[in-house]
């Protein structure tokens, strides 16, 4: 029987990892993502697990970094300029193909910003969470219950392709309460990693966690390979869809900003206008596909988002540009509201008729 | 014929790309015999830092990680954490603990995370050729203190020891010397005590060993032993910083 309990969005993350196995995190803290870490003080010590308040973020990931090299579930969660300081280590793991889960319970920026819910990181998270070539599954709940979902699917994701997962969240998630059914999470897998730093106990050839290789041919070779796989992981894009099956105005967004397209779209179609939703799931990989084929029926889009327009790059590549790509965004922590976004659908839809 | 001298079974059977002169052959022969003589090989992580011993994780025939440039503290707290029965052990050099992982050693430290550093210390930036290091020492002539360095101008070396020593999650510390045969047995001593309290689960284990570094400090292998003698001792003195069970 479904056991619902209500839960913020930052605890029902911290419910899900522990549900998924993670008795490993390493964390710092940073508003608006702070219970997550206040959740695993209080009960990982009765699981027999670490919580572990870092001096820094970049102490916090490098502790991540040692424990997924030692073959457990690890995690740390942040918020967007402490997910900056992370890039460092994100970017070793990526050379190491290991293994864990990292939350950005997003805020306004660049620099210090704000603490208000923001969605700016989304660059950074889908392009450039650190230096070199390399990518991270990047998973963005819309609401509670998501966000304990998403965060058992990361970990199995995580270990399933040795990559980092990220949730990407925002602060208004983090913070809402919402009834949420736990019985989801005991979904832990048991990904055999024979890679893992154990000691070798003398039966085996020693294990090495490395990023170093200095042969140019090398490290070109390695790059290719991890690509090979990454176009593997393409296959797990997917998207959530409303109204869209006749929809010829399609919004895109993503997290809280869907929510809010949910409630202009219900008032467009009250007014006559065919509006439907696209809400990517998986932000990396991109739902290129399911976007493309949207483009075939659909007259204009319309991404919503709270930033100077991040996403829209990723929807305008989708569709090649074939249709007009309208942005309706607030940044630095402001969130679009239901009416603004019910203007810009019918703009998009006037501009169309004219 | 009875093998009196041999290579340690916790040191790979390849060459290593250290300089003629530099001292890092011997500490690693020292690591390496004291994991062979404590039985630990097989239940041992290391951690390799960036800088000259960036590659140790070629030369130790145990679990290695690579840690990012100062993180060796963080990553070796990881891999204890997970997993506290591993003897875990960082092998770092001055400008990777002292300069960009200050923040990670210090607080290892204080976590009395229970990990053993082996800390080599040269006064100078090696992989990158010839910088100055935190433990650079005043008058000390370096590719980027050109005129001695000038604790006016760029501050004080760090005394790590003298540092860690305050700290109360700090189980032992201690500075050795490997200019010596009699400096060298004594470090090899000091090597075993530092892990044999990590196995006694006593808390962070940090042994300091003053090394050379004959390419950038510009002097012939042995005169380089005499500068380290004459000139490194004299600044960062031998002995026991920090012992837990003594005082």
């Amino acid at each position: 029987m479904a056991e619902k309990v209500l839960m913020k969005g930052n605890e029902a993350i911290a419910e899900a990892a522990i549900m998924a196995g993670c008795r490993h995190f390493f964390g710092y803290p940073i508003t608006p993502q702070t219970e997550v870490a206040a959740y695993m003080a209080k009960r990982m010590p009765k699981m027999g697990g670490t919580y572990l308040q870092a001096e820094s973020e970049i102490a916090a990931i490098n502790m991540v970094y040692g424990a997924s090299s030692a073959g457990v579930r690890a995690m740390t969660s942040s918020s967007s300029p402490g997910i900056s300081l992370k890039s460092e280590g994100l970017s070793y793991m990526a050379g190491s193909d290991l293994p864990a889960v990292l939350v950005n319970i997003q805020r306004g920026g660049p620099g210090l910003g704000g603490i208000r819910p923001s969605q700016s990181d989304y660059f950074q998270a889908t392009r450039s969470s650190g230096h070199g070539d390399f990518h991270m599954i990047v998973l963005a709940p819309n609401n509670v219950q998501e966000m304990f979902d998403l965060t058992v699917e990361a970990f199995e994701l995580a270990d399933q392709y040795r990559m980092t997962a990220m949730i990407l969240g925002d602060g208004m998630l983090g913070q809402v309460m919402e009834p949420v059914d736990i019985s989801r999470g005991e979904a832990a897998s048991n990904v055999t990693k024979d890679w893992a730093l154990t000691g070798t106990k003398g039966q085996r050839k020693r294990n090495v966690i490395n990023s170093l290789y200095l042969e140019a041919e090398e490290l070109e070779m390695l790059n290719l390979k991890r690509f090979e796989k990454y176009a593997d992981v393409e296959k797990i894009a997917r998207t959530d869809n409303y109204l869209t099956e006749d929809a010829e105005v399609i919004i895109v967004a993503y997290g809280i900003c869907a929510r809010i397209a949910r409630n202009a779209i219900n008032e467009a179609r009250k007014k006559g206008i065919k509006a439907g939703l696209i809400r990517p799931v998986t932000l990396w990989p991109f739902p290129k596909n399911q976007l493309k084929t949207a483009a075939e029926k659909a007259k204009a889009f319309v991404v919503v988002e709270m930033s100077m327009g991040q996403m829209i790059q990723d929807v305008e590549l989708s569709i090649r540009c074939s249709r007009p790509v309208h942005l309706c965004s607030r940044t630095g922590g402001m969130v679009p509201t239901p009416e603004a976004v019910l203007e810009a659908i019918e703009n998009a839809a006037q501009a169309e008729r004219s | 014929m009875e093998i009196v001298f041999q290579r340690p079974k916790a040191l790979s059977d390849v060459s290593s790309h250290y300089c003629p002169g530099c001292t890092h052959g011997i500490i690693h022969r020292l690591v390496a015999e004291v994991l062979d003589e404590l039985d630990l090989t097989g239940k041992t992580v290391g951690v390799a830092p960036v800088g000259c011993a960036v590659l140790a994780y070629n030369y130790f025939e145990c679990d290695m990680a690579q840690a990012a440039h100062g993180r060796a503290p963080a990553v070796a707290t990881g891999l204890k954490r997970a997993n506290p029965a591993n003897i875990v052990f960082t092998y770092q050099g001055d400008g990777d603990l002292a300069a960009i992982g200050t923040a990670e050693t210090i607080h290892a430290a204080a976590r009395g995370e229970n990990i053993t550093i082996i800390f080599v210390n040269n006064a100078i930036y090696g992989m990158t050729g010839g910088q100055m290091a935190p433990t650079t020492i005043p008058g000390q002539i370096t590719q980027t203190s050109p005129y001695g360095r000038d604790p006016k101008y760029a501050g004080f070396p760090l005394k790590v020891c003298e540092t860690l020593s305050t700290i109360d999650g700090t189980a032992y510390a201690e500075r050795v010397s490997v200019d010596s045969v009699k400096n060298v047995i004594n470090a090899k001593k000091a090597i075993k005590k530092a892990f044999e309290y990590q196995i006694a689960g006593k808390g962070f284990t940090i042994v300091e060993v003053l090394s050379t570094c004959s390419t950038n400090w510009g002097l012939e292998p042995v005169e380089a032993l005499t500068w380290l003698r004459e000139n490194l001792i004299p600044y960062y003195p031998l002995g026991v910083y920090k012992d837990k069970e003594v005082f």
